[in-house]
């Protein structure tokens, strides 16, 4: 079975043919992280404007590159949330036309379950299972009890890390996006700085707002000081805090249900390389548990992952009509 | 009126304040201070006294997310952080229509937004000392913090 995936929730244009859930065939990403760096973050309308650009072009260009045409196509399935709404409604509007011009089944598919989903592209999902989904828009740990039911166990009460990242580099000067250059010059510096430990309620609720207020007042304390910043330790106290804040609600979880059989990774902030070092730290931990990190294909947005959810999800009998609208705060399933 | 609160509990109880005066009504709230000023902890109770059920989280990413409050109305929370610049029209206005609208840095997009709204600004002090400006800027918005006490 050939899934046609199209993604566009946020700041990346992509279609991808997906033959039998494991096989990419193809997958184009087009990406507007260079439009948006001049604004320190994704700018919606101009993000809409780009994504219909970019659209038309994108699935020619993965027909092509998959040897295919739109009658090997068996699926049309598409991101319906949550996401950037004028941005999602430019993906679900050339599925809903794909699907009516060639008489092919439409199945709506969720961002945050394809970014556990793509796990399967390396790998044969094992269930129970817990997933950490971190990104730019999400910070969620994700219990499976079977393939299809999802349960949110926690997710963050703020900011997401991706953001808290973004906007930690921003304070610091560094431009947009902020992740990989911390997670860089972090290697550079020791966790010295002693910064606000996030507070929350729920067991495994997470918190970025107080971590990152309390990067902006340590660096306005120490300039009315008159004091220097390490900018490496700094990089590195605020991903260590922030991380470590994860990691322990992943050791709750754990160990709350003995059951899980596997834990994977998805979404963008996967590709920061001190999480892929705690991770193996757990392996070890926890030696009757499989540990997947993807590699960063499979991680950052891409339409691969719609493929794969939209395989699963038609599988189980999902179907929209013409009716089929995006939903900016889809509730995942 | 501009006062000074000293505590995170007092910045809730203000916000719960608000929700009160606000509850069942059609108005937009603008909430402005710095990165740490302390608008998510206010907007998370402010929902919270609104009968939201679920979690109020950044809106940054998605620049929008509504939710809905115990009487069925929407509580639309914006965050325009990220339109630095943008010009165009982002059709906001659906949003103010019905229900509550609360937009943090609201200056970004000031031209879109209603003239009659409540302003409410958190200027951070030392610690977790806040000074609140909070005004009305038309009738109707003057009738609704009439019922204010400090």
């Amino acid at each position: 079975m050939i899934v046609l995936g199209i993604e566009s929730s946020c700041d990346e244009t992509a279609v991808a043919l997906v033959k039998d859930k494991k096989e990419v065939l193809s997958s184009i990403v087009a990406s507007q992280i260079d439009v948006h760096k001049e604004f320190g973050g994704v700018v919606p309308e101009v993000a809409s404007r780009i994504h219909i650009e970019n659209i038309s072009y994108c699935i020619e260009a993965a027909l092509k590159e998959a040897h295919c045409t739109m009658d090997d196509v068996d699926v049309v399935a598409v991101t319906k949330g949550p996401g950037l709404i004028g941005c999602l409604h430019v993906g679900v509007q050339a599925a809903k036309t794909l699907a009516f011009a060639y008489h092919k089944p439409l199945v709506p598919v969720h961002h945050l379950a394809a970014h556990i989903y793509a796990n399967e592209l390396v790998v044969d999902l094992k269930y129970p299972l817990l997933a950490l989904v971190v990104s730019g828009g999400n910070t969620e740990l994700v219990y499976m009890k079977d393939e299809t039911s999802f349960e949110i166990l926690g997710e963050t009460q703020d900011d997401a890390i991706g953001e808290a990242y973004d906007k930690v580099a921003r304070v610091l000067g560094l431009g947009y996006p902020g992740g990989p250059k911390i997670d860089k010059m972090a290697k550079e510096g020791n966790p010295v700085y002693e910064l606000a430990k996030p507070k929350t309620q729920g067991r495994y609720d997470f918190s970025f707002s107080g971590l990152k207020s309390s990067v902006l007042q340590f660096t306005k304390r120490m300039e009315r000081q008159g004091k220097t910043i390490d900018l490496n330790d700094l990089a590195c106290s605020f991903q260590e805090c922030a991380l470590d804040e994860i990691f322990s609600r992943i050791h709750y979880a754990l160990d709350d249900h003995p059951e899980i059989r596997h834990f994977v990774v998805g979404g963008g902030v996967s590709a920061n390389s001190r999480l892929r070092e705690k991770v193996e730290e757990l392996r070890k931990e926890y030696p009757n548990i499989t540990f997947t990190v993807p590699p960063m294909s499979c991680c950052t947005d891409n339409a691969g992952m719609i493929g794969v959810a939209g395989t699963i999800a038609y599988q189980s009998g999902r179907r929209a009509d013409d009716s089929l609208t995006a939903d900016a705060s889809w509730e995942i399933q | 009126m501009k006062f000074e609160i000293h505590s995170i509990e007092e910045t809730q109880n203000f916000a719960q304040k608000i929700a009160r005066l606000c509850q069942g009504k059609t108005v937009l709230i603008t909430l402005d201070g710095d990165l740490g000023a302390g608008k998510t902890t206010w907007t998370k109770a402010f929902g919270k006294a609104l009968g939201v059920k679920n979690t109020i989280n950044s809106p940054t990413f998605t620049i929008l997310k509504s939710y809905k409050q115990a009487d069925g109305k929407p509580l639309h929370h914006i965050d325009a952080y990220r339109l630095e610049g943008a010009s165009q029209d982002l059709g906001f206005e659906d949003c103010f229509d019905e229900g509550i609208t609360v937009i943090e840095w609201s200056h970004f997009i000031e031209d879109q937004l209603p003239e009659d709204h409540i302003s409410i600004a958190l200027e951070e002090g030392v610690d977790e000392d806040r000074t609140i400006t909070l005004e009305a800027t038309g009738k109707e918005s003057q009738a609704i913090l009439e019922g204010y006490h400090d």
